[in-house]
């Protein structure tokens, strides 16, 4: 079997993921990505000559609301449905700034 | 060895738009933390989001009035990242196909004109605003899905002055469209810079260092002037530039390592795939078009050549949309362009800064300034009564019903006034001989007398003009 990804990817997307993964553990996750990934390739067996590349599965276009602002009230459900709250804010942990900036 | 730089700014416009940009949640600031919340906003298990159509409309007339190619068919990305602001985990964004591109600012620095390039702009959601403690950090997800604009410029920008000067453009074009307040102060302008420098004549770029959060014009400047230093310092003694995150510190006019690049950013962008893709008809583009307010260069262009003003003062008038409406509305209600322009930079400044408020939210109005403007003109007043009847359209008072319930009217009836100069000539014969003398003061002594005696009402170019011709008989 060729391998369709190597255990420092998955590692690598583990870690984007914030999923810790023993490393005993890769092996066993490697083997099953691949198979995944194998699964999905089955895919370019169908013939797309002359098809647009689209971003969409939906046949809908340029659904948009109208500019209207419309409050539902709901605050003190979600605070209330939050882990952690103080003042009507959400309480985490102390988060380090570390990006600087909110793209 | 002798070094070019090479700046390029990365831009965040805040659209004031009434709901956010994919839920129907209102957009407004200072507001309890999260009262402008839904589930959608909080990124809850089973919501999907909408687009908001003002955004896409915002969008194309902000990519019009940067001379940018608009996209036709564009669709969102997800960027995926974790952080406690951002509720999804993932923004939505724009990666693929930039609602706009391939646009253009021109700049003036030192006399000379330049165009800087636009790469691209494209439209996303804001993130939540944290607050830190020692203890805990606080989130507030008022702001999250407020649309913005983020506007990428080429790396066309040479200098620190190019970089303050494009801003200050950007700054005025967005402002003139009203699709946003471009408020540094407010957060409704963010400005991220990079800036490399290169040995000249080296083909590839230097390693560039990254700013983020820079928070005025003069601080961008300053820290790029700085960082452009420190470069040339690095690299004259032998060593590397790294790829790196500074911060400018304000109090010491220097920058500091916040963190080193390692790799680039591993967003893992895809298309959006809970929203359907857009069809921006050529209809719906020229009717955007259309309605797009004339730039602030074409009105300053239109000020210097068709209302003879200068183009120092063409400058102070349209330096917000506001402000330049309301001169033109009042010349279009009769106004001397000149002294428009002089009671705008002068009395309206002066009234907005001491009252810390924007022109829109005063009782003035064009009407009621020009009205004023042209009691001056035609003598009916002086400039000087000016100042009072200028006081009374502050408070939002006709000012034709003010100088006459007043009886503010100046004297400018010769025929009234002559009996008055020949009194006061007869009453100070010392100022008559001193004027003979060639002592100019003199003159305005008398004139003085005679405003004392008219309480300021007689028209002072007429006094004048009486005072000589009766001392020169």
């Amino acid at each position: 079997m060729t391998e369709k990804i190597s255990e420092d990817q998955v590692k690598h997307v583990a870690e984007l993921a914030k999923l810790k993964i023993d490393d005993d553990q890769l092996p066993y996750f490697t083997t099953q990505l691949d198979k995944i990934i194998g699964l999905f390739e089955t895919l370019s067996e169908v013939d797309t000559d002359g098809v647009e590349p689209t971003s969409s599965v939906t046949d809908q276009v340029n659904v948009m609301r109208e500019d209207i602002a419309d409050n539902w009230h709901q605050r003190q459900a979600l605070l209330d449905n939050a882990p952690d709250t103080q003042d009507g804010y959400i309480r985490v942990p102390t988060i380090i700034d570390e990006s600087g900036s909110n793209e | 060895m002798n070094f070019e730089t090479t700046i390029g700014l990365e831009v965040h416009v805040e659209l004031k738009t009434k709901s956010k940009i994919f839920s129907p949640s209102p957009v407004e600031f200072g507001d309890k933390p999260n009262a402008n919340t839904n589930v959608i906003d909080w990124g809850y298990p089973g919501v999907l989001p909408t687009t908001n159509k003002g955004v896409v409309h915002d969008g194309i007339m902000a990519g019009l009035a940067l001379h940018a190619e608009i996209e036709r068919h564009p669709h969102f990305d997800r960027k995926n990242y974790f952080y406690p602001d951002n509720p999804k985990a993932y923004q939505i964004t724009q990666s693929e196909t930039p609602i706009a591109h391939d646009g253009w600012v021109e700049v003036e620095v030192n006399g000379q004109k330049k165009k800087i390039g636009i790469a691209e702009m494209h439209i996303e959601e804001d993130a939540g605003k944290n607050t830190h403690e020692s203890e805990h950090s606080f989130v507030d997800l008022n702001r999250q899905g407020t649309p913005l604009i983020e506007i990428v410029s080429k790396p066309d920008i040479a200098s620190p002055d190019e970089a303050y000067a494009y801003l200050e453009q950007l700054r005025q074009i967005v402002q003139f469209t009203g699709v946003s307040d471009v408020k540094m102060e407010e957060g409704s302008m963010r400005v991220d810079t990079n800036i490399s420098i290169r040995p000249i004549g080296q083909k590839e770029f230097g390693t560039k260092v990254e700013m983020k959060n820079i928070n005025s014009f003069n601080y961008v400047r300053k820290s790029l002037e700085y960082e452009e230093q420190r470069q040339q310092r690095v690299l004259m003694s032998g060593g590397t530039i790294q790829q790196e995150t500074r911060r400018f510190d304000e109090t010491t006019g220097q920058t500091e390592l916040m963190r080193v690049k390692e790799g680039s950013d591993d967003y893992r962008y895809f298309p959006e795939p809970d929203l359907p893709v857009l069809d921006i008809s050529q209809d719906w583009i020229d009717q955007i078009a259309k309605e797009l307010p004339e730039a602030p260069n074409k009105r300053r262009q239109r000020y210097v050549n068709e209302l003879g003003i200068t183009d120092y003062d063409a400058m102070v008038v349209t330096q917000t949309k506001e402000m330049s409406d309301f001169f033109d509305q009042m010349i279009r209600e009769g106004a001397d362009a000149k002294l428009a322009a002089n009671y705008l930079q002068g009395s309206v400044n002066e009234y907005l800064n001491d009252n810390q408020v924007e022109l829109q939210d005063t009782k003035l109005t064009p009407q009621h300034l020009a009205t004023m403007i042209k009691l001056i003109t035609d003598g009916t007043i002086s400039s000087k009564m000016a100042k009072k009847v200028f006081k009374a359209i502050t408070k939002g008072e006709e000012p034709k019903k003010f100088v006459e319930e007043k009886g503010m009217v100046q004297l400018s009836d010769p025929a009234k006034l002559q009996p008055i100069v020949n009194s006061v000539i007869a009453d100070n014969p010392q100022s008559v001989e001193d004027f003979h003398n060639g002592k100019d003061r003199a003159i305005g002594f008398l004139v003085g007398q005679i405003m004392k005696q008219t309480h300021g009402k007689a028209n002072p170019q007429i006094v004048n003009k009486l005072l000589k011709d009766s001392m020169n008989k």
